[in-house]
């Protein structure tokens, strides 16, 4: 007899490896996203060099929740890879240009504006397919016996676009705030200026999503507005948030609006599970018809229980190792 | 004409895996150099092996990265091509790929980060263990993915129920028959790659007259290394293939070439597989030498392609001669590794200039050979996904059109192609500029304002560097 319900803590370890990813790759995507914009070359050294060593453990926290949907929900991955191919081929590529820049900026000289494209361009291309991806999934898959039958492009929507550019905004929010945190001098000054106006892209586009949801989808609709319930703390929260960062950022704590912006995802992405829970593949499939067998999912768990907390562990050891401020000038390699 | 979605997707995921697996053998070999060579130093102090060390480090982390992004490309390619095979197998296939994530690729990508980046800024010890951390996760992850992979050439400890995979036993299912034969064979080939690439390169150094105490060290490391494991990879290669006789007959059948189940088969040295009308033509081969490889009589019967109907044969001439390359580059290896212990006395493996010249030629070899050898392996095992039990057209994702498959096909193509060029274009250079760099990298913590391009290798080729005494940065002479 099943003694524990495996796929409810799976739901929790799912859900927790993808916040962990939004959260860390966010700040480093957010860094290429700002890219181009940045004051001068050197600063651009520096913004590379506060991620430089991170970001491929940040980025190993996507392959986690890839791997991790095969075993626990295999059902959503193979539903939900084929419904997006041609999105999920453009995240893709984005994460390879942006990845191999990291190694090839540093070495180039003429060639290197190629390479600070390359960067930008990848990060700013991932970024948008990852709210992309968000969007479909609110909007639901159409299949047919636990199979994908919809056409290739039927996740790009004027509401998936907007989702996408909301998660442009958001993750570029993550990556100013870091700076702000990781740097000094004109370039921090510089991620001063430019949160506020990121700030207030996000409230905006948050707005109007949120407006927009109810109409695609009528459970959640049903759920936000039939009556009001508990689930309205989270909207609540999140505009505590936004208002927290502006404020530490008027008052120019260094800390405060990095800690605040990661708060706003959390109680967003929240709010986003409340409205579609129990259901993994929109409208059709619980996280319960989506699981895999149990023994899988136990033999899985026992691993994950005794290793999660030692990869912890040592991830925070590395961004101890490397903490502090990233000055100029700091050597690669 | 209509596009065929199978065939576009064999082809599309034949293309990433075989580039994604040629870094990850690189990087294996070399990430456990990287942590021998940062033990020498560390225990001997000698700061020959840290140069060495550093100018290995700086090859390994472009390699590293191209193996990263391919394999991320990689853990979504089941799901996008071949979504019911995903669906199938996922109870064994997840919870294998999860324990790489969790126990490899975090441990790699962590410790990583303190090998590249921070060598200044933690005790010479624990640097030490990251050089190690990172060898250990290259490892963990090969044991991970090579028991997934051989798990689908012969699948056991599980029961089909319902067109899904449910495991009866894990330890059948992970310790499957063919995996610790694939395993071993794989650990040398990475192993042969990263002594075989070093040693090419520490002879073209040589032959150069540049660094030439610290390239002579190299090269003799490797070179004791190759003279043991040449030949041992040679024996298990031997002992895989009696396993694969006795799991998988006819791809065993189609290695040799042997169309009908008989007895004194020769070994074919050359022929040309003739599929349609089921014969070789041109055949050369040495009497009874294949009955006697296989079943160590001379007379043995080795299994034929007619013991499978003709739909359920693999196609017989890629894996024939992918074999003979695999295994003609094998010997190669040995009789060079053998050459380096005939020249040990008074030090002519470093002065024979055609001993040299042959080494750097022998660089490239292992890679050739590690991707004949999965061919062997992945079209041999054809039309089958899961040995006897999926074939790949019931395990190909039913959405998917072949325009879909075509446009990301290209795609990859593209984006490889780019990003191969430049990787390899920055590699030459960084072997190009040499250890000779490295004599900067010394004063690093000193002077932390430095200005970073000059510690650094451009990445064009600039006038007035071919001579090798400009390869070094301008400012070199200032301190
Ligand atoms: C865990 C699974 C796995 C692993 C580790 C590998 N493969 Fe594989 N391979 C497959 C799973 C697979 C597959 C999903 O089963 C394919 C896809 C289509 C097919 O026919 O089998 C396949 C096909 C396939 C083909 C085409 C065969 C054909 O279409 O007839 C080649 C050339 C390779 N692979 C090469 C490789 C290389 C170079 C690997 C080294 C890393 C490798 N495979 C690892
Ligand atoms: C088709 C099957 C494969 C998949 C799905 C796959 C997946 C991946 C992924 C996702 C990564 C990136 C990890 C990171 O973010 O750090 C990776 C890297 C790696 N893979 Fe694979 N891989 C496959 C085949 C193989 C094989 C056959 C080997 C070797 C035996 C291998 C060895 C490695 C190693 C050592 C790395 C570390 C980074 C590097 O490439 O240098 N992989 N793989
Ligand atoms: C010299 C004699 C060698 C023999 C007799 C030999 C034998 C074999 C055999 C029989 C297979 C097929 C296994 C199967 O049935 O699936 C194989 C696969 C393979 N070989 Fe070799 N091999 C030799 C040398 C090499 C060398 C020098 C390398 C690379 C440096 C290499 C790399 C591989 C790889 C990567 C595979 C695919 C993975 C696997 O199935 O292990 N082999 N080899």
């Amino acid at each position: 007899m099943e003694l524990f319900d495996l796929a409810l803590i799976w739901a929790f370890i799912i859900g927790f490896g993808v916040i962990m990813y939004v959260l860390m790759d966010g700040f480093d995507l957010g860094v290429g996203i700002l890219f181009p914009f940045a004051p001068s070359e050197t600063d651009r050294d520096t913004m590379m060099n506060t991620v430089a060593p991170v970001w491929d453990g940040n980025e190993t926290w996507l392959v986690l929740g890839g791997a991790g949907l095969l075993a626990a929900f295999p059902k959503v991955y193979s539903i939900i890879l084929p419904a997006l191919y041609i999105g999920v081929f453009l995240l893709l590529a984005g994460l390879i240009f942006r990845g191999v820049a990291f190694e090839f900026r540093f070495k180039a000289r003429t060639s290197r504006y190629l390479w600070n494209w390359s960067f930008a361009g990848g990060s700013t291309i991932a970024a948008f397919a990852q709210g992309a991806v968000v969007g479909a999934y609110i909007q639901g898959f159409n299949t047919v016996d636990g199979v994908y039958v919809g056409g290739a492009l039927d996740w790009l929507t004027p509401f998936t676009v907007l989702t996408g550019l909301g998660m442009l905004a958001g993750y570029s929010l993550l990556g100013s705030t870091w700076l702000i945190m990781k740097t000094e001098g004109r370039l921090q000054e510089w991620a001063y200026r430019i949160t506020t106006p990121l700030l207030i892209a996000v409230l905006v586009i948050f707005a109007i999503i949120s407006v927009w949801t109810p109409f695609v989808d009528d459970m959640v609709r049903e759920r936000w507005f039939d009556h009001i319930t508990v689930i309205w703390v989270l909207p609540a929260l999140t505009l505590l948030c936004a208002f927290q960062i502006w404020r530490s950022v008027r008052n120019r704590f260094e800390g405060m609006p990095f800690v605040a912006t990661m708060g706003l995802f959390i109680t967003t992405y929240l709010g986003l599970i409340v409205s579609r829970w129990p259901y993994v593949v929109p409208p059709e499939y619980t996280l319960w018809d989506a699981a895999s067998a149990y023994e899988s999912q136990l033999f899985l768990l026992l691993g994950l229980l005794f290793v999660i907390p030692i990869v912890l562990t040592y991830t925070a050891w590395t961004y101890w190792v490397f903490r502090g401020k990233v000055r100029a000038g700091e050597g690669y390699h | 004409m209509e596009l065929d979605p199978l065939i576009l997707s064999r082809i599309q995921f034949a293309f990433v895996v075989s580039f994604h697996a040629i870094f990850p053998v690189f990087s294996i070999g070399l990430a456990s150099f990287i942590a021998v060579l940062e033990g020498l130093a560390f225990k001997t102090g000698n700061p020959l092996w840290e140069k060495l060390s550093a100018f290995w480090t700086k090859v390994f982390a472009v390699v590293f990265g191209m193996g990263v992004v391919s394999g991320i490309v990689m853990s979504f390619q089941f799901g996008t091509n071949w979504s019911n095979f995903s669906q199938a197998s996922a109870n064994f296939l997840g919870p294998m790929l999860s324990y790489e994530v969790i126990t490899a690729f975090f441990l790699e990508a962590a410790f990583l980060g303190v090998l590249l980046f921070g060598r200044h800024k933690v005790p010479a010890g624990v640097h030490l263990f990251a050089a190690i951390m990172v060898a250990v996760g290259t490892f963990i992850s090969s044991f991970w993915i090579l028991s997934a992979n051989s798990w689908m050439h012969t699948p056991s400890g599980v029961e089909l129920r319902d067109g899904v995979f449910h495991v009866t036993s894990w330890s059948q299912a992970i310790f499957n028959p063919s995996f610790p034969y694939r395993f071993a064979h794989m650990v040398v080939a990475s192993f042969l790659t990263g002594g075989f690439v070093v040693a090419g390169v520490s002879a073209w150094y040589l032959l150069r007259g540049r660094e030439v105490e610290a390239n002579r060290k190299a090269l003799s490391m490797c070179l004791w290394m190759l003279l043991f494991l040449a030949p041992t990879q040679a024996v298990i290669g031997d002992l895989h293939g009696l396993n694969t006789m006795e799991h998988q007959p006819v791809k065993v059948a189609a290695m040799e070439g042997n169309w009908e189940t008989s007895r004194n088969v020769p070994l074919l040295l050359f022929a040309i597989p003739d599929q349609e009308n089921q014969t070789n033509r041109f055949e050369i081969g040495i009497p009874n030498l294949a009955s006697f490889i296989l079943t160590h009589e001379w007379d043995g019967e080795v299994p034929g392609l007619n013991e499978v109907a003709v739909e359920e044969q693999p196609p017989v001439g890629i894996v024939f001669w992918s074999f003979r390359v695999m295994v003609g580059l094998g010997l190669l290896m040995i009789a060079f590794a053998l050459a380096g212990l005939l020249l040990r006395r008074n030090g002519a493996y470093y002065q024979k200039r055609w001993f040299l010249q042959g080494l750097r030629f022998m660089s490239i070899t292992p890679f050739i050979a590690v991707i004949a050898g999965w061919f062997v392996t992945e079209i041999g095992r054809s039309p089958w996904l899961v040995y006897g039990m999926m074939n790949q057209a019931e395990a190909l994702t039913p959405s998917l059109t072949g325009g879909m498959a075509l446009f990301t096909l290209i795609g990859y193509v593209v984006v490889y192609g780019l990003v191969f060029s430049a990787g390899v274009y920055y590699l030459l250079r960084v072997l190009y500029v040499g250890l000779e760099d490295e004599d900067e990298g010394e004063h690093e913590s000193d002077r932390p304002a430095r200005p970073l391009s000059a510690a650094h290798v451009p990445f064009e080729i600039e006038h007035g560097q071919g001579d090798v005494n400009h390869a070094k940065p301008a400012n070199e002479g200032g301190h």
